[in-house]
């Protein structure tokens, strides 16, 4: 009874959330729902056992392709948000398929997809006369902020509606992937690639669909980010520092469920937000303690994954499952 | 025309290679961690932060001789390479290895931010100016001498002490099989505090030379962390020798890059070109199958 109604709460709030709450839970909440939706990407693949550090790679994509063929050719978010999700697949298939062709995995597979967010970095950073290097890019306004064509809204409240929809597209998409036959062939595969293709699956080819899925829903949440914050850098949606940050929200929430990466999500951007506020204050009373709140934060994921490799969400569920399993025996 | 262009291509392949020994020496370390423990330190490059302010306080701030600072530097580094496999990996050395390589990841993050709290993000250097070389119309700096100088005397010593040592020996029997060794009697831990210090104390040598190069500031690391991983992983992860030779091939490639256009496209050129050899040859330049 109660796990039905649940769902219809948090729904129910979602919908009327902008319109009682004030600017700033509002962008929080913005911000929860985009980065959910690369956490959850991410998780699409990386439940399986496939690790990626090149997930900064797939949003700075979203991003800067999006923002360069606005700003450069005039073309529509609309056009160009797709656009820059089949060149994410194309990248991902480009690096992905020789990857799982010659049986990159573990550790190396992490690492090659890391050199590949760098790789993306570093272009963007090289070919400054149009990205802005390291400096940022700011998408052109279309006339007063708000225009649907541009895909632009000077107030909150609409671009809360864009990013809810996307976050569950996203979600759709993992309880597809999840009830799919895929998802038991991907599941056999990261126990046992060899005996998984001798009983018949195609390896190369799963996997290969999952992390070209897992890329162009990333491509899409770096699209967003861009069309809601107006604002990207190399540093900021890509690079090392954002691969490992997806990673780790998905791990501190949960990598096994569907609701995890945003529960991921939710602590992780609190977390910062509190911290970062708090040294503010702290800053205007004369104690200068940059660098804390990070330090904290990274000190928190190292006792996240020594302690709570499920998740908080997998354990909490876990417990649940072990209470009830005694229950009924 | 044809002339002079030679002259800097000279030039630029042997600053590669010059840059290649502090890269190589940085890979040993990371690879000599790998290969005995089969972990991957993402945050190597910031214990080697941490050496490079070592120096810098030690011998910029406090004025005390630059090679006691070295010294003191090593051994600093090394006691937190320990420190990180004792706290940090060691509790989760049973699961998942990719959860060590992401604890470590946490680590990069909290090393990164402690630095910015104790040092704020200013650029420091030590102000010394060692001289340039010239030789022949081409121009070398001192500082890539020594640190090419004494990153192949660093690798020699530890290729010296994993051969000729009984606990080289060790180490290098437990890098090819865990389970027997231990069957056999080696101390598994101790063979590890001793890796990961020596893994630590190659950061800190590598950090004194770099001091002498570059400024340092909290997020150093990340500008040559990358391509130390992509170094190992070229050269064959836990292959000392293979990393040794990825980390000339892809110094000379920067190198080159960098003289036809700006020095982000020597790395782009580097990155693709290792993503390129993943596919050729999967397992390393020298790795074994």
């Amino acid at each position: 009874m109660m796990t039905r109604t649940i769902p219809f709460i948090i729904g129910f709030l979602l919908v009327v959330a902008p319109f009682i709450t004030p600017q700033y839970p509002l962008h929080l909440l913005i911000m929860i729902l985009i980065w959910s939706l690369v956490y959850t990407a991410w998780s699409l693949m990386g439940r399986f056992g496939l690790v990626s550090l090149g997930h900064g790679a797939f949003m700075s994509i979203g991003a800067y392709v999006t923002a360069l063929l606005w700003n450069y050719s005039g073309i529509s978010p609309w056009i160009g948000i797709p656009a820059a999700m089949i060149t994410a697949a194309i990248m991902a298939f480009l690096v992905a398929y020789p990857c799982f062709q010659f049986k990159i995995v573990g550790h190396y597979f992490a690492l090659v997809t890391l050199a590949l967010s760098e790789v993306v970095k570093l272009v963007i950073i090289a070919s400054r006369d149009h990205t802005g290097g390291s400096l940022g890019f700011t998408p052109n306004r279309e006339g007063d902020g708000t225009s649907f064509y541009a895909l632009q809204f000077a107030d909150k409240e609409t671009f809360y509606f864009v990013v809810l929809g996307a976050w569950v597209l996203g979600l759709v998409i993992w309880r597809l992937v999840d009830k799919s036959m895929m998802r038991y062939a991907l599941d056999s595969i990261s126990e046992d690639e060899d005996a998984s293709a001798a009983a018949g699956i195609h390896v190369t080819g799963s996997k290969l669909k999952i992390t070209m899925l897992s890329a162009v829903l990333t491509a899409l949440g770096g699209a967003l980010y861009c069309q809601y914050q107006m604002f990207i850098g190399p540093e900021v949606i890509g690079g090392i520092g954002i691969s490992l940050q997806i990673v780790f929200a998905v791990v501190v929430g949960g990598l096994y469920t569907m609701m995890g990466p945003t529960i991921g999500a939710i602590i992780t951007l609190l977390m910062t937000e509190i911290f970062r506020n708090w040294i503010t204050s702290l800053r205007t009373e004369g104690i200068d303690l940059a660098g804390l709140d990070t330090s904290i934060y990274g000190l928190m994921l190292i006792l996240f994954i020594i302690f709570l490799p499920k998740g908080v969400l997998g354990e909490l569920i876990d417990r649940l499952a072990g209470g009830r399993q005694k229950d009924t025996s | 025309m044809d002339e002079i262009f030679d002259i800097f291509l000279l030039e630029a392949i042997i600053n590669g290679i010059l840059f290649g020994g502090v890269l190589a020496l940085l890979s040993l370390g990371l690879n000599l961690i790998f290969g005995v423990v089969d972990v991957v330190w993402i945050c190597y490059a910031e214990l080697v932060m941490f050496g490079m302010y070592t120096v810098y306080w030690l011998a910029g701030v406090y004025d005390i001789n630059i090679f006691i600072a070295a010294l003191g530097a090593i051994a600093l580094v090394s006691v937190l390479g320990w420190l990180v496999h004792v706290l940090i990996i060691s509790p989760i050395l049973g699961t998942a290895p990719i959860n060590q390589l992401l604890a470590t990841g946490g680590l990069l993050f909290f090393l990164q931010s402690v630095a910015t709290l104790m040092f704020s993000i200013e650029f420091r250097n030590l102000g010394l100016r060692l001289p340039i070389l010239e030789f022949s119309e081409m121009y070398f700096s001192y500082a890539r001498l020594l640190a090419f100088g004494v990153a192949l005397v660093g690798m020699v010593v530890v290729y010296l002490f994993l051969t000729r040592t009984y606990i080289g020996a060790a180490i290098r029997a437990i890098s090819q099989d865990r389970e027997i060794m231990v069957l056999m009697g080696v101390n598994a831990k101790k063979i590890y505090w001793v890796t990961a210090s020596i893994g630590g104390g190659l950061a800190g040598l590598a950090a004194c030379l770099l001091v002498l190069q570059y400024d340092v500031h909290p997020f150093v690391g990340i500008s040559f962390g990358p391509i130390t991983f992509i170094i190992c992983v070229l050269g064959g992860l836990g292959n000392m020798i293979g990393g040794f030779i990825a980390a000339f091939i892809l110094s000379i490639i920067i190198s080159i890059g960098g003289l036809y256009s700006e020095i982000e496209w020597g790395y782009v050129f580097a990155f693709a070109f290792f993503i390129v050899m993943m596919f050729i040859r999967p397992q390393g330049l020298l790795g074994k199958k």
